[in-house]
């Protein structure tokens, strides 16, 4: 599946939620438990991604070609957050990566964890992402 | 109308939804809310006075002046100080302790002085006097906490030497809510003939302060926390140092005549004051001061105190929260957890449900090195606050423990 139609799906897989935050949030709660997301070994100071409150570690690597991202997070719902976005980016060319306009966060009414507050470190994680893909697609 | 609505409705923004939900503020630890009658005198000064001080000739600015300099005779008057030029208008707290440290860092304090500071400082008492530290060879010694989070003031006798050549203390901790017992580290001060620097950012909003009876070296607190506006606080300097403060930031304003071989600085409280002032925000702040003069200082610290009891009690009785600094001797604070769980899920859900918490380390990472954790969410009262608030958030807080788990 392309990035685009990995977005197309989880905008749906929210859909059936409707305008219920608490239905939502308690889905991204259960997404932040269910993946086991990164190798214990590489949650080193190095790969975390300082925001303010909540750490996250991200480790990207070129396999075949394919950006692959592994990443985890200590606050749960950021960590639901994190496991969309890996589920959207990872498994695909660095210049996709790049290109990727994210537009599923706002659909899926969860742009408020993009503002700029340095909050929850997830604005980092994704210019991490992207930086990250960059350097690997030269 | 009952007392509290009559209060409410001088905070206009207070009368909003939040996320769908009536805003329930409680942040004010950060900084709190301000009544109508600040917004007006801000407002009112651009709309009918606004000038620069100290230099015209010209009636607008002789008003100005005037009201600026009423403004430090009011704030002046409610910290019982004799002298207003003992009240230097600053930035706020953090910039008052700069312009301490700065000032003692000109010729009182040498390489291998001493400082005093408590375990739960937060980073404004901590950073000005570590760089100065790290700059000149000196060294921060720290009053330990007790199992209750409260300070050890056993422990301060041995770290009094005779290189200490200060001691700088909250009197209330921003992230606990415990109070500091003044009048013990005074004692131990007072022996030793050590200067007290006490820093009244989360004490002036909550409790009265009396600065002749305190009677310490240096006093600072910030006009925003105590419902005026932000960017303008006071440094208070006792008679003795407003003669021997050396000034760090030296501009217009703060002479008496300059030439470019020499300067004669002005004295009292301008020569502390470089470059034109926050004059709406002094005059903000006395304004901020009257409304707490109007409610009474006492009458907020008992409805706040009322609040803190309350929340606790009900907050203990859910057995998946810690709280940290359980006291009956708390101002308008209180730090938690949920077990197991971040403090930033804790306070997004809540921020959810239109409730406004602090989540996180309250810039004081020394403190929560101590305790052993990441951070807290911290909930902060003002008089405007409600017991029906803290209902409504406890019913709310025992859904986020329910999502989350």
């Amino acid at each position: 599946m392309t990035i685009e139609e990995i977005e197309k799906e989880i905008i749906e897989e929210f859909e059936i939620f409707g305008d219920s935050w608490e239905s939502k949030y308690e889905h991204l709660i259960d997404l932040g438990k269910s993946l086991p997301l990164i190798n214990e070994k590489l949650k080193t100071e190095d790969r975390i991604i300082k925001g303010c409150q909540s750490r996250v570690w991200l480790n990207s690597e070129l396999i075949d070609g394919k950006i692959v991202y592994t990443a985890d997070a200590d606050a749960i719902i950021t960590k639901g957050m994190v496991a969309l976005l890996v589920r959207v980016l990872s498994n695909h060319k660095p210049e996709a990566v790049v290109k990727a306009d994210l537009k599923f966060i706002d659909e899926i009414g969860l742009k408020e964890h993009l503002s700029p507050t340095r909050a929850n470190g997830l604005v980092s994680m994704i210019n991490k992402m992207k930086t990250d893909a960059l350097m690997l697609s030269r | 109308m009952t007392e509290q609505n009559k209060i409410r409705e001088q905070f206009p923004i207070l009368n909003q939804k939040v996320n769908g939900y009536d805003l329930i503020y409680f942040d004010n630890g950060a900084t709190s809310q301000k009544p109508v009658c600040v917004i007006n005198s801000i407002s009112d000064f651009y709309k009918t006075s606004n000038s620069n001080i100290h230099r015209g000739v010209h009636t607008l600015s002789r008003t100005a002046t005037e009201l600026f300099e009423n403004a430090r005779k009011t704030i002046a008057n409610y910290f019982n100080v004799k002298n207003d030029q003992q009240i230097i208008f600053t930035s706020g707290t953090t910039d008052s302790i700069n312009l301490v440290v700065n000032g003692l860092a000109k010729d009182y304090l040498k390489a291998g002085d001493e400082i005093i500071l408590s375990a739960y400082e937060h980073h404004s008492n901590i950073l000005p006097w570590q760089m100065w530290a790290q700059e000149n060879g000196g060294k921060l010694k720290i009053i330990p906490l007790l199992e209750d989070e409260s300070i050890n003031y056993d422990a301060i006798p041995s770290l009094i030497s005779d290189k200490t050549k200060l001691i700088a203390i909250t009197q209330v901790s921003n992230t606990l809510g415990l109070i500091t017992d003044i009048e013990k580290i005074k004692s131990f001060a007072q022996k030793n003939n050590i200067p007290v620097l006490l820093d009244g950012a989360q004490s002036a909003p909550h409790m009265l302060i009396d600065l002749q009876k305190l009677n310490v070296d240096f006093f600072v607190c910030s006009a925003h926390k105590m419902y005026g506006p932000t960017g303008i606080g006071l440094l208070y300097l006792s008679e003795k140092w407003l003669r021997e403060l050396p000034i760090s930031k030296p501009g217009g304003g703060t002479i008496k005549t300059v030439t470019f071989e020499k300067t004669e600085y002005a004295e009292g409280a301008l020569r502390f004051e470089p470059g034109t002032p926050n004059i709406s925000g002094a005059i903000g702040f006395a304004a901020a001061v009257n409304f707490i003069k109007s409610v009474g200082i006492q009458t907020i610290f008992e409805h706040e105190n009322e609040l803190v009891q309350y929340a606790q009690t009900k907050m203990s009785e859910l057995p998946e929260v810690i709280i940290y600094g359980v006291s009956k001797h708390k101002a308008g604070v209180i730090s938690f957890n949920v077990k197991g769980q971040h403090p930033f899920d804790v306070g997004t859900l809540l921020d959810k449900y239109g409730i406004a918490v602090r989540t996180g380390h309250h810039c004081t990472q020394p403190l929560m090195q101590h305790l052993k954790i990441q951070g807290t969410v911290r909930i902060s009262f003002a008089i405007y606050n409600t017991k029906q608030e803290i209902d409504f958030f406890i019913e709310k807080l025992k859904k986020v423990i329910t999502m989350l788990s």
